[in-house]
């Protein structure tokens, strides 16, 4: 579990970066940690790792202070993928870019052998094995940094803004693969503000504004109070945008995607096409 | 990029999106000159641009012509004042400098930032260092604007803010405007033309309406999701009629289904 | 001991890579008197304390030349920040000292070659403390200066925070992988910069090639006759600044040729080690 209690964080040179945030994260949850930009999301997930320490507060991972480990040591449990995956990337090839790391835990040949090929596998890569992790295009690299972090198997794997540069395609797979995770006992939690893929993947999110945590519930839920979105700087998922037009049918509350949103229009439009046929026939 | 064909029409707004790979950010790059100028490769038929033809010509020279704006802002201002910046283009081109005031001042209040004029760019956010982005190619007076991917690096909020920036000045000064885009349910309200390429061929070419159809799913772009769910509606049997774009139309079309 | 110093100067593990030392001359905007001078004449000021600091050899006249600049950084509203760059050249004063009195200087006058050093120091730090890269690429401009050259010169001012913040990041990810850097013998911490170098100079390099198909769309480069829409003008504030920066070096020649100074007596004597 990932524990946030009271804290606070500033840099030496600046104002308040969190404030007073407070949240636990459970084994196996999937949670999506929303914002604007500077809001202080990529902040807080830095203390999962103990990249960066509260200045109030403390941050506890599967019961331990951050401040009682490096962030080797806690990195073991938490892995923290970066946005750029150009901020990571340096090996010769792309089995020697995943070694890395494994190599860094103190892993021996044989499991670092395996682990590689099988996350190369898993993730679409295994052609590029010898290839160098630059020659790559975007989406690519995206992924090779993804696996250079899975390739650990972290208890906890936290995203930070996994789809921007992301055509839909390559969303969706991304999509399945948290699923996935999801589906193996791993805690999930991104950091991202694109509405419509948390949507559609309906996790827990929790909204920051300015360092503070304006809203923790269901997707559903928080994505469809217009007041939370407008603070934190997103907008309301289409869908659910388009239930409040029809807010003389009532709608169930929280409709955000596509999918929920056919299952209750067809009844309703079966339910009058049904009583056109019954009309005609008579 | 094979046998693309394309005619844009002045004053037109057309979206260009695809997969990634799909070509489209290297077509806009041969339109301001980076191609064939700064990226090697070989590039045949014919380019031209009000009526000029633009193949090979130095893409400083282009720049009067078609007004390019990045994906990151942080990596296309260049001076510590956003007036500066702003005026930068021109002070390249030589322009004289109470012209070359006239044209920022006028540029920046087209894209509404006026009050930023002695901000630095690492003062503002990203939609703003956008808005001074666009001002500095504005200023230039193109008679084209491309933007390859403007809203990447921003929140859903500015995002939409710089889309309404973009088709303020498509409407109000019928600037011609090529927008590269994914988020095509922010952008596609606007746009009179939708292309959509893909394995570097032109796959579909017209109204929003008209191109969100089957095919465009199956290529892999992103839909606006009302587009999505008539998709799903249809499939389901029902007598969906328009292809809907904004959730306006969408719940117009639903009221027109649930009365019948 | 002076490694972990130095440490304390690259500090990678806490909170944030700061360079205190280069901190001290990073431009910050504030509207102060001094802020408002024209660079050239700032420059000059500056050029007249470094001048009087390399003159004296006296102890006494260089605390003066040190102490002299305090109203100036004052006038400029930047005392902490004077403050801490002072503070970040402690570690480089006390080496200077040492060393100085190692190889057989008498102590007052490696005491008065530390307060030439720091009076130096902060000559050039208050300059690039009151001067934006900008404005100082306008200097250059005006003195004729080719401006590629210039613009190299501001782009690279500019980037500094920028590529900082991205060197942070790749240390940050790297470590995110379990790369320790400060673990091992001297070698092996060599090698471990090797996953942190490269990320950066790929990450400069990819920008750099951004930044440059945004100048190539800006007409950078189109015509020799560039203009510029701000210019720099010297007003009433500079020629004074000029003026008490000749006074003061008159005065400083005067004294260096003509006054004794009274000498600093220190009763002890390093033990000869050389």
């Amino acid at each position: 579990m990932i524990s946030v209690e009271n804290v606070s964080f500033h840099y030496t040179e600046g104002g308040e970066v969190l404030h007073d945030v407070s949240l636990k994260i459970e084994n196996g949850e999937f949670v999506a940690i929303m914002g604007e930009n500077g809001a202080g999301k990529t902040t807080l997930v830095k203390m999962f790792n103990g990249l960066l320490k509260p200045t109030a507060g403390k941050v506890l991972v599967d019961g331990v202070n951050t401040t009682q480990k490096s962030v080797a040591q806690l990195s073991r449990d938490v892995g923290l993928i970066f946005q750029n995956p150009d901020h990571q990337l340096f090996a010769e090839t792309v089995s020697e870019e995943l070694s890395f790391s494994l190599r860094n835990f103190g892993f021996g040949s044989d499991v670092i052998e395996r682990r590689v090929a099988s996350l190369t596998h898993a993730l679409d890569l295994d052609r590029y094995l010898s290839s160098s992790p630059f020659v790559l295009s975007g989406g690519e690299r995206k992924r090779v940094a993804l696996a250079a972090v899975l390739v650990w198997d972290p208890k906890h794997v936290v995203m930070d803004e996994p789809t921007i540069g992301q055509d839909y395609l390559q969303k969706d797979r991304l999509r399945q693969f948290i699923v996935q995770l999801v589906s193996q006992g791993k805690t999930v939690v991104i950091v991202t503000h694109d509405v419509e893929f948390v949507a559609e993947c309906k996790p827990r999110v929790v909204l920051l504004s300015r360092g503070k945590v304006i809203g923790d519930g269901p997707a559903a839920n928080i994505l469809t109070d217009s007041s939370l979105v407008e603070k934190a700087s997103l907008v309301m998922p289409q869908i659910s945008s388009l239930m409040k037009s029809l807010e003389d049918i009532s709608p169930p509350a929280g409709l955000i995607d596509a999918y929920s949103a056919r299952d209750f229009l067809t009844p309703r439009l079966r339910g009058i096409a049904g009583a056109q046929r019954v009309l005609q026939s008579r | 990029m094979e046998n693309v064909n394309m005619s844009i029409e002045n004053g037109e707004f057309v979206i260009l999106t695809g997969p990634s790979g799909c070509g489209k950010t290297t077509f806009c790059r041969c339109l301001n000159g980076l191609i064939p100028n700064f990226y090697s490769g070989d590039l045949q038929g014919e380019l031209s641009v009000d009526g000029m033809d633009i193949k090979g010509k130095p893409t400083a020279e282009l720049a009067t012509h078609v007004g390019f704006v990045f994906q990151n802002p942080e990596n296309q201002l260049f001076s510590l004042s956003v007036e500066r910046d702003v005026a930068f283009g021109l002070e390249n081109l030589g322009m004289p400098r109470e012209e070359a005031l006239e044209r920022v001042n006028w540029a920046m209040g087209a894209t509404g930032i006026l009050d930023l004029r002695e901000k630095a760019p690492y003062e503002l956010s990203g939609g703003q260092q956008q808005r001074a982005a666009i001002a500095g190619v504005l200023a230039m007076r193109p008679s084209i604007l491309v933007l390859d991917e403007p809203t990447s690096f921003l929140d859903p909020k500015s995002a939409e803010e710089i889309i309404g920036v973009i088709a303020k000045l498509n409407k109000e000064i019928r600037l011609t405007t090529l927008l590269v885009e994914h988020r095509l349910d922010i952008v596609s309200r606007y746009a009179n033309r939708v292309i959509v390429m893909d394995k570097g061929r032109i796959a579909l070419d017209g109204p929003p309406s008209q191109v969100f159809g089957e095919n465009a799913r199956l290529i892999g772009i992103g839909l606006p999701r009302v587009t999505m769910l008539f998709h799903l509606l249809r499939r389901d049997g029902f007598p969906v009629e328009v292809n809907p774009i904004t959730v306006e139309q969408a719940s117009e079309e639903l009221r027109r289904l649930l009365k019948k | 001991m002076a490694l972990r110093v130095l440490r304390g100067y690259c500090k990678v593990g806490e909170n944030e890579l700061s360079l205190k030392f280069v901190e001290g001359f990073k431009f910050t905007k504030i509207d102060s008197p001094i802020h408002r001078l024209d660079p050239r004449s700032k420059f000059i000021l500056t050029l007249g304390f470094f001048s009087v600091a390399l003159m004296f050899t006296n102890i006494y006249a260089l605390l003066v030349t040190f102490i002299i600049q305090i109203p100036a950084v004052l006038l400029a509203r930047s005392v902490s920040r004077w403050l801490r760059s002072m503070r970040g050249g402690l570690f480089l004063g006390f080496f200077i000292f040492i060393m100085n009195v190692i190889f057989g200087t008498p102590i007052a006058s490696s005491l008065a070659f530390t307060t030439r050093f720091f009076a130096i120091m902060s000559a050039f730090s208050f300059f690039f403390m009151t001067t934006s890269a900008d404005d100082l690429g306008l200097a250059l401009e005006e003195i004729h200066v080719p401006y590629s050259i210039s613009f190299t010169f501001t782009t690279a001012v500019r980037l500094v925070p920028t590529m900082a913040i991205d060197a942070q990041t790749v240390v940050d990810a790297q470590r995110s992988r379990g790369l320790e850097l400060d673990k091992g013998n001297f070698l092996k911490r060599i090698r471990n910069y090797i996953p942190i170098l490269i990320p950066l100079i790929i990450s400069a390099i990819r920008r750099s090639v951004e930044l440059a198909e945004a100048l190539e769309s800006r007409a950078f480069g189109a015509t020799e006759k560039r203009t510029s829409i701000v210019s720099l003008r010297m007003r009433g504030a500079d020629y004074l600044v000029i003026l008490a920066t000749a006074a003061g070096l008159a005065l400083a020649t005067y004294v260096y040729l003509y006054v004794q100074l009274p000498t600093l007596a220190i009763p002890f004597e390093m033990p000869r080690l050389f």
